[in-house]
């Protein structure tokens, strides 16, 4: 037993290194799409609901946000205490002007998030986030990147993932259980 | 069921717009073709659509083209490991018999380069070339950032 324990160890990411980290435990600082500067300990005592993406992005980010949009709809002022963050893993593109364009177009409880990539790199690493740029033909690129939406109880430990395909009928009722 | 009723009119009664239209070239219909505003011209917009083969012979979309955009290309989402990447995509199949859909969150026209920004109720035409089928062209409704597809009357999921 003891030598499947070790293989295990050496072999496999145990649990805490798979899954985020409680948010109080969390280390970045980010500047949201107004300009104002965001630190882990700032969402204290409130749910949270945090994905990853970019602006550039013509598919899945915009399909999140509309996603995410509709759940807030369906969960209304149940949902107004709760922090709902996309977090830019693109910082060299998504300014904050840049993001506050972006979520403009959707539900006004959602902030965009960004800041220096050691910062950017900082939080993907608590949330146990990757992403990678794509070089493009004629000096454009593309990121790929972790697209699942991370949900945290209000004292900051990580409750849940929304797979990105996932169905809505399940999203609604796991955010619902973070926000008690 | 009055009120039923008088929905249902309502709803019928409003002008179809475009992404309801239906073009047909040999056995493929091409319908509910939509995209989504984009902010500025700078970042890519995309684009949506449904195919339906009615015949007994296998096809492929293999291209697009639209003077909305100078890179036009075919994008697959695709979420590994819940990791998402989006290559691009040689060929769409539209098997014989077979519905195939560009829709959000799988395969989808990426256009890069575009020559103006996307606008809410504007409408720009992409030509489709299928392997067999040739080519054809359909008029694309931009809808809302958030909008998940086009309302029409008879739209299929």
């Amino acid at each position: 037993m003891l030598g499947v324990g070790a293989y295990r160890t050496r072999n496999r990411p145990t649990l805490s290194e798979l899954l985020p980290l409680p948010i109080g435990e969390m280390s970045w600082t980010l500047t949201d799409h107004q300009g104002r500067s965001v630190r882990p300990r700032d969402w204290a005592g409130r749910p949270a609901m945090v994905f990853f993406g970019f602006t550039w992005c013509p598919d899945v980010c915009p399909t999140t946000l509309s996603d995410i949009s509709l759940w807030l709809e369906e969960l209304g002022a149940d949902a107004d205490r709760m922090i709902v963050a996309l977090i830019s893993v693109d910082p060299e593109r998504d300014t904050p002007a840049v993001l506050a364009d972006y979520v403009s177009s959707f539900d006004p409880r959602i902030i965009g998030l960004t800041g220096p990539a050691d910062e950017v790199a900082k939080a993907a690493a608590d949330f146990r986030v990757t992403y990678r740029r794509v070089d493009k033909d004629g000096g454009d690129y593309t990121m790929d990147h972790t697209a699942g939406v991370f949900l945290f109880h209000p004292d900051g430990r990580f409750a849940s993932i929304i797979d990105f395909h996932e169905d809505r009928r399940f999203a609604v009722p796991k955010i619902r259980r973070t926000l008690s | 069921m009055k009120h039923f009723l008088f929905a249902a009119a309502l709803i019928l009664s409003a002008p179809a717009a475009m992404a309801c239209e239906t073009v047909t070239i040999g056995d493929l219909t091409v319908e509910h073709a939509w995209s989504k505003a984009t902010i500025g011209a700078g970042r890519p917009g995309v684009f949506y659509v449904e195919i339906t083969n009615t015949g007994s012979t296998d096809d492929a979309l293999v291209g697009i083209a639209t003077p909305a955009a100078g890179m036009p290309m075919l994008h697959e989402t695709v979420v590994q490991d819940g990791i998402a990447s989006m290559p691009h995509a040689m060929s769409i199949p539209v098997p014989a018999g077979q519905r195939a859909q560009l829709s959000p969150g799988g395969y989808h026209g990426m256009l890069m380069g575009l020559t103006t920004a996307l606008k809410e109720g504007d409408s720009f035409p992409v030509t489709l070339t299928f392997e067999k089928a040739g080519e054809v062209t359909v008029n694309v409704d931009v809808l809302s950032m958030r909008a998940e597809g086009p309302d029409c009357a008879d739209a299929g999921q």
